[in-house]
């Protein structure tokens, strides 16, 4: 019965019909995720250490899949870090915000044993491969919020790459 | 942390799906905007014609293609019904009404419509409602160009 707005056919027969579906939620980001992002409007990535593996996730989601135990340490780690894997996205589909094609990582920051999906610019897509060194690039600190909004992209910061065995783990 | 710490913020998914609705539906669609209802014959297991409503690109008993669209309603008969007490935002009506399957006259399938018969008290299974439809400048092709059905002796 939801079939929404209409779709326009004044004359002729009726070929298609618009079917949206929506869903409203009021996300609850736990104690976590909300340090996280209260880090992120400050411009810095923290992340939280498990005390039984030592292992440091960013971001945190409050407990460590391995152990099952609280993780309590708060941990800061660096605007760098290393690109484990990548897709160069050439599809376009509704609702893109990002020219194509455009680079999606799997970024390991310095100091962390996880890695997250970022955006890579300012490289062509033909000179991503894994092993780059990135940094992270922030949007002017009057711009800074509680959203992963506040990180425009990562960019290479030019270092040499990192060796293989350094993030294999991390595939 | 205090727990008002924990920051909430809104997360709405939507889906905006544009369906192509095939040669039956269609026509049944198109039907609706220009002010018709219609089924489409069929034949039930042991050959008895029968209408559905609203029709299929195949007999949902017996998995035979259909036949030819006919035109059925406007009015019909409510075979069952539940009230909505609190209506929800994008449902039919925007004041309490019941949930109903319609068997159109000249129709063997009952259709779910909205009916707005003011108190559940008003509902009855057997009861006679005929369609409410929209303007003709206001219907482009979908169920609600029927805007609900109402009970027949209401009807203007």
């Amino acid at each position: 019965m939801t079939d929404g707005p209409a779709t326009p056919a004044t004359d002729g027969p009726v070929t298609k019909l618009a079917t949206p579906i929506r869903i409203e939620y009021e996300y609850t980001a736990g104690l976590a995720q909300s340090r996280f992002l209260k880090g992120i409007a400050e411009g810095k990535f923290l992340g939280q250490r498990c005390p039984a593996c030592g292992k440091v996730y960013v971001p945190p989601r409050g407990s460590c899949p391995t152990d099952g135990v609280a993780t309590t340490d708060e941990v800061q780690l660096g605007n760098t870090g290393t690109v484990t894997t990548y897709c160069v996205v050439n599809v376009p589909f509704q609702g893109q915000s990002i020219e194509i094609p455009y680079i999606c990582a799997q970024i390991l920051l310095d100091g962390a044993n996880i890695a997250f999906m970022g955006l890579i610019q300012e490289i062509p897509t033909d000179q991503i491969r894994m092993g780059m060194r990135v940094e992270a690039v922030w949007v002017d600190k009057d711009q800074l919020g509680l959203s992963m909004a506040s990180v425009k992209y990562f960019r290479p910061n030019g270092e040499p790459d990192a060796p293989y065995e350094s993030f294999q783990e991390y595939l | 942390m205090a727990d008002s710490e924990v920051l909430r913020a809104p997360h709405v998914l939507e889906y905006p799906y544009l369906r192509s609705v095939g040669p039956v539906i269609g026509a049944f669609l198109t039907g609706l905007r220009d002010g018709h209802i219609l089924g489409a014959r069929s034949q039930s297991p042991d050959g008895a014609p029968t209408v559905i409503v609203p029709p299929t690109e195949y007999d949902p008993t017996t998995g035979r293609d259909v036949g030819e669209l006919v035109e059925v309603g406007p009015s019909g008969v409510v075979t069952t019904w539940a009230w909505a007490s609190a209506p929800r935002k994008d449902q039919p009506l925007d004041r309490p009404f019941a949930w109903a399957l319609v068997r159109l006259d000249g129709a063997d399938t009952a259709m779910l419509h909205a009916v707005d018969a003011g108190a559940p008290g008003a509902m009855a299974s057997g009861m006679r409602v005929t369609a409410r439809w929209r303007a003709p400048g206001e219907r482009v092709g979908r169920l609600l160009d029927i805007e609900c059905f109402v009970p027949e002796a209401a009807a203007p």
